[in-house]
């Protein structure tokens, strides 16, 4: 329970946080809530060399409207995100799933983008950024500023496809053109990750903790689109999946939440669209 | 009332060992373990020179180090049949360091001394261990089926085997006969503290301060150990945070700090991790039991056999004494003809057993709790309606259950009564049929447990208390009773204050310090407030009577004539209140003498608590997840001293019994590697899985020792477990279900849902 040495490194902006990380190479990691980061290494499972803190990164704590969509800053608090007004109207899926992260000290620490970064599976963030077709900004001293798809962004269990040294900086959200929502979060405890959860918005859906990233439910979304209605498109909620089997059940008990709740987010979805 | 210590440990906070900043700490190097990665193996070699070359390194010890111990002491002879609860002695025994032999993940092979915590763990990583893995034993079918070996040279992996034999005559004439093979699954007691140590050997004694609940115990244990005259060893347990049972006198890693200490002759702390303490404190529960219950048509249960295998881990810690309590309490609250029990003990390549809040009666009340759901199910009668015809009447008390126990006083029926008129029966089982008709996707169950379980099983030990009254009008308490989290400074202060009239906030509480109070038991099995606060309450009247002496002698009246003014702590002429004097003023007349008294109470004797608990629960039958929406308990613990102890007793125990029927178990893999090491994995129970309790009141004196009292501690994990667990399988009965075991997890009870629906 006590990490292995590692240098702390504490930015105070943006350019200096991908100053230092440029300059420690690969085995640095940014560290924002560290409420993932910091239990991994603590645990002995993670290692870093060096620990870039952005934690105080002001400069990176934000939600406004600019055009057409919604820019979220990557520090941005769980909490920040759950109480926001402007999310609560603008993308109260957001707004919603960030309010059913662990518990309020997790909320007051956890990021949004510490969290997208982190590609946990098991997070509720990154399916919900999926089925909002958010898109990602990152900025590093070699690749300068690009634009992520939140689609292409995640590769496997704690892999993305951002670089060593690369910083996620800002999600931007394109408003919904279908207002219909749910957001459905299975777990045996207030304060678990899913088991199975569910992130539908209009004719989006994608799954959390069904495969080793964010998954769209492909087979819903063609189900839907073809005319088919929630129960039936729901049947489809396990293709092209790969849940893993542990503790709290075996494969087939997770495909068959995955059809339980897609069922219910897609009526709750048309009970608001 | 309000807990009088609450203010101090809700502000500035406890001080729990690690925060000690006594001077003879202050030059305290730090501990670390290193614990074995695998669950069965030969220790084939052991290279410690690397990780002594580390920075701040001052020694790293294994079992070769070990040389200046006493011969352990003689085998005792004990087979663990006799129900005591002691190690198994002669090829059952527990090292300090594993020797040769690794038996469980977690367990100590060596030890890391360093300046700095931090140095202490990159140190461990440097032990290297060679190890030769052998077959894990895990669980008890991998004991029983005896391929792999724990202790070769007792040729079995059976510890204890004894009981009654089966006599199916038993069962013949009953109607109806139903056998249900039930896991009492394997629990971690997670305190919120969890095990810690400092020591300090200086001019031939060593201090040991220790979270235990039982200093003097811990004494006692550490002067066979370590060959020390009990006199040259000073415990002392600082505030401590939880112990569950599991903190009972000193284990092997407390005891390896105190040796180490003396071992290198500097002072030493340790303080465990989150990781470490839920491998490597004890477990608790772990049983498989097989039930068998038969009776008539009409509701009268004739014969109940319960058969226990105790898994008990890696070692014996308890002997037998756990399934002993089972099979003691085997009958629960019921008159029933003919009860059989039988237990053995067996022993896997897991973390030691040994008590966990309850230890031996959550166990048995979940077995016949179980049975008698079956039971009632098999005849077709409400579960409820068969407690009634069967609980122990009121007018047989003292009673002798089939099992063995001698209940002292009970009101069961009344108890069961008051519980299903509080939460409204009828009305429930009317919403019950009307969402099983709708198919509502949300199933309603609602479970029954009546219990009667025993507290301060071991009464004869006795319970210590020192009461001195000071010329300034305040009073110190010394009691052998340690509190780790019960309360007791609030309710000793209250025992003081009804006795004598100082009020409650001129006394002070002292407890766990082994120079202050040499004799005393500690806190464990329910038994505080009944011998501990019994011994305090005949403390208390000794100095009354004292007090009424000098008091006569100052007025010059006789001690016929006075009074002592309780409301206002005051001695007096009878009805003549300008004579009062005060405690003060009596206490200063005695002088150096002083105004106090001794007490050993070892008159009390064993009582029975009982109750019902009722649990609502809502099962989502689309996902199998089972939620509590209500809790509705009597649990009587005889005449109550402090409501607002009793009810946070009520309610964290009951928490804890919840969280056994719904979530929490402590899972191996098949080689015997924990699953559950973190609390990620190893689900304790938060307040947002649990509902407002509905706590009924019911008071039934007891009455072998005067103040009324039985225990409350662990009502809650003996009643709580089996009603939540019956109301969940309620909820789906109507699908053909008789039984799930614990924990009643969303998959689990999806998996008997898909099953019932499939075999329909």
């Amino acid at each position: 329970m006590i990490p292995a040495p590692f240098t702390y490194q504490r930015a105070s902006s943006v350019d200096e946080a991908l100053e230092l990380a440029a300059r420690a190479g690969e085995d640095a990691k940014f560290l924002a809530g560290g409420h993932s980061l910091m239990p991994l290494m603590k645990l002995r499972l993670a290692v870093p060399e060096t620990l870039i803190d952005i934690g105080r990164l002001g400069e990176l704590s934000y939600v406004r409207a600019d055009d057409g969509h919604i820019a979220v800053g990557a520090l941005t608090t769980h909490d920040d995100i759950a109480r926001s007004d402007l999310l609560a109207s603008e993308l109260p899926l957001l707004a919603h799933a960030a309010s059913q992260i662990g518990d309020p000290q997790v909320r007051h620490c956890g990021t949004i983008g510490g969290s997208l970064a982190h590609s946990d599976p098991a997070a509720d963030l990154p399916a919900v950024a999926v089925a909002l077709g958010a898109t990602f900004v990152a900025r590093g001293r070699r690749s300068g500023t690009r634009e992520i798809a939140a689609g292409d962004f995640f590769l496997s269990l704690f892999e993305t496809v951002l670089e060593p040294g690369e910083l996620l900086t800002e999600i931007r959200i394109p408003k919904p053109q279908s207002a219909g929502w749910s957001f459905q979060k299975f777990a045996k405890r207030g304060i678990d990750w899913a088991i199975v959860g569910v992130a539908v918005q209009g004719p989006n859906v994608a799954l959390v903790n069904m495969g080793s990233t964010p998954i769209r439910a492909r087979g819903v979304e063609q189900a839907l689109a073809a005319g088919s209605g929630p129960r039936e498109a729901a049947a489809h909620a396990a293709e092209g999946t790969s849940a893993s089997d542990d503790l709290n059940g075996p494969r087939a008990y997770r495909e068959h939440l995955a059809r339980v709740l897609v069922g219910r987010a897609l009526a709750e979805a048309a009970s608001r669209g | 009332m309000v807990r009088t210590e609450d203010p101090r440990l809700l502000t500035v906070g406890g001080t729990y060992v690690d925060d000690l900043r006594e001077p003879e700490l202050a030059q305290a190097a730090r501990v670390t373990f290193v614990r074995s990665p695998i669950a069965h193996a030969l220790i084939t070699g052991i290279d410690v020179s690397a990780a002594r070359e580390a920075p701040g390194v001052v020694a790293v010890l294994t079992a070769a180090d070990l040389d200046d111990l006493p011969p352990p002491p003689p085998d005792s002879g004990l087979t663990g049949t006799e129900g005591l609860p002691f190690p198994l002695g002669g090829h059952w025994s527990e090292p300090l360091f594993a020797v040769d032999r690794v038996r469980f993940v977690g367990e100590p092979v060596a030890m890391v001394i360093t300046d700095d915590r931090y140095q202490g763990e990159d140190a461990a990583e440097l032990v290297s261990v060679d190890y030769e893995q052998l077959p894990a034993v895990v669980g008890v079918a991998g004991a029983l089926a005896g391929e792999s070996l724990l202790f070769p040279p007792a040729g079995s992996n059976v510890a204890v085997s004894t009981g009654t034999p089966a006599d199916s005559a038993a069962f013949d004439g009953c109607d109806a006969v139903v056998e249900q093979v039930i896991v009492n699954q394997r629990l971690a007691p997670v305190p919120l503290e969890g095990r810690a140590a400092a020591a300090r050997w200086a001019d031939g004694k060593l201090t040991l301060w220790v979270s235990t609940q039982n200093a003097q115990i811990a004494r006692f244990i550490l002067a066979g150990a370590l060959g020390l005259d009990p006199a040259n060893i000073r415990v002392v347990a600082p505030d401590v945070g939880g112990g569950f049972g599991a903190k009972i006198g000193v284990d092997r890693d407390g005891l390896l700090v105190a040796w180490a200490a003396k071992h290198i002759g500097r002072a030493l702390r340790w303080a465990e991790t989150r990781s470490e303490n839920m491998l490597a404190m004890t477990h608790g529960r772990a049983q498989r039991q097989v039930v068998k219950i038969g009776g008539t048509r009409d509701g009268r249960i004739l014969a109940y056999r319960l058969e226990i295998v105790q898994d008990t881990g890696a070692y014996s810690r308890m002997g037998g004494f756990l399934p002993f309590l089972t099979s003691l309490m085997a009958a629960g609250p019921y008159d029933i003809a003919h009860v059989e029990t039988a237990y053995q003990v067996v022993m896997t390549n897991a973390t030691p057993i040994s008590a966990y809040r309850g230890a031996g009666r959550p166990e048995a009340t979940a077995a016949i709790e179980r049975a008698v759901d079956l039971f009632a199910a098999e005849i077709g009668m409400d579960a409820t309606e068969v407690r009634r015809i069967n609980l122990v009447p009121a007018d047989k008390f003292p009673y002798t259950s089939g099992s063995g126990a001698t209940y002292d006083t009970g009101e069961y029926v009344a108890g069961l009564d008051k519980v299903l008129t509080g939460a409204g029966y009828a009305e429930l089982r009317a919403e019950q049929a009307r969402r099983r008709e709708t198919g509502d996707v949300l199933q309603l169950g609602i479970g029954v447990a009546s219990y009667v379980e025993i507290t301060a099983a071991d009464a004869d030990g006795g319970e210590t208390a020192r009461l001195v009254v000071h010329d300034d009008g305040t009073a110190t308490v010394y009691t052998g009773s340690s509190a780790h989290g019960q309360g007791h400074h609030t309710a000793w202060a209250m025992l003081v204050q009804a006795e004598l009239g100082i009020d409650m906030s001129k006394v002070t509480v002292i407890h766990g310090d082994t120079d202050l109070i040499p004799m005393g038991v500690g806190t464990y099995a329910s038994r505080s407030l009944q011998l501990g606060g019994v011994a305090l309450q005949k403390a208390a009247i000794e100095v009354k009577e004292l007090g009424r002496k000098v008091a006569a002698e100052m007025l010059e009246a006789s001690e016929a004539d006075l009074e002592l003014d309780v409301d206002r702590g005051v001695w007096q002429v009878r009805g003549d209140p300008a004579t009062s004097t005060t405690w003060a003023q009596v206490a200063a007349h005695v002088g150096e003498a002083g105004l106090a008294a001794d007490v050993n109470y070892t008159d009390g004797k064993p009582t029975f608590p009982f109750g019902t608990h009722l649990a609502v629960t809502e099962v989502d039958t689309e996902t199998g997840k089972a939620r509590l929406i209500r809790h509705v308990t009597v649990d009587d613990a005889g005449t109550v001293l402090s409501p607002v102890l009793a009810e946070g007793q009520r309610h964290g125990g009951i928490a804890q019994g919840v969280a056994q029927a719904l979530l929490e178990e402590m899972v191996y893999d098949a080689e015997g590697n924990p699953v559950t090491g973190t609390l990620v994995d190893y689900a304790i129970i938060t307040a947002t899985e649990l509902p407002s309790f509905e706590l009924l009141a019911s008071e039934t004196p007891a009455t072998v020792n005067p103040l009324g009292a039985k225990g409350i501690g662990e009502a809650g994990t003996i009643g709580a477990t089996p009603a939540t667990q019956n109301s969940v399988i309620d909820a789906v009965s109507h699908l053909g279900i008789r039984h799930i075991d614990m924990p009643l997890t969303p998959a689990r009870v999806w998996a008997a849902i898909s099953e019932a629906r499939e075999s329909r």
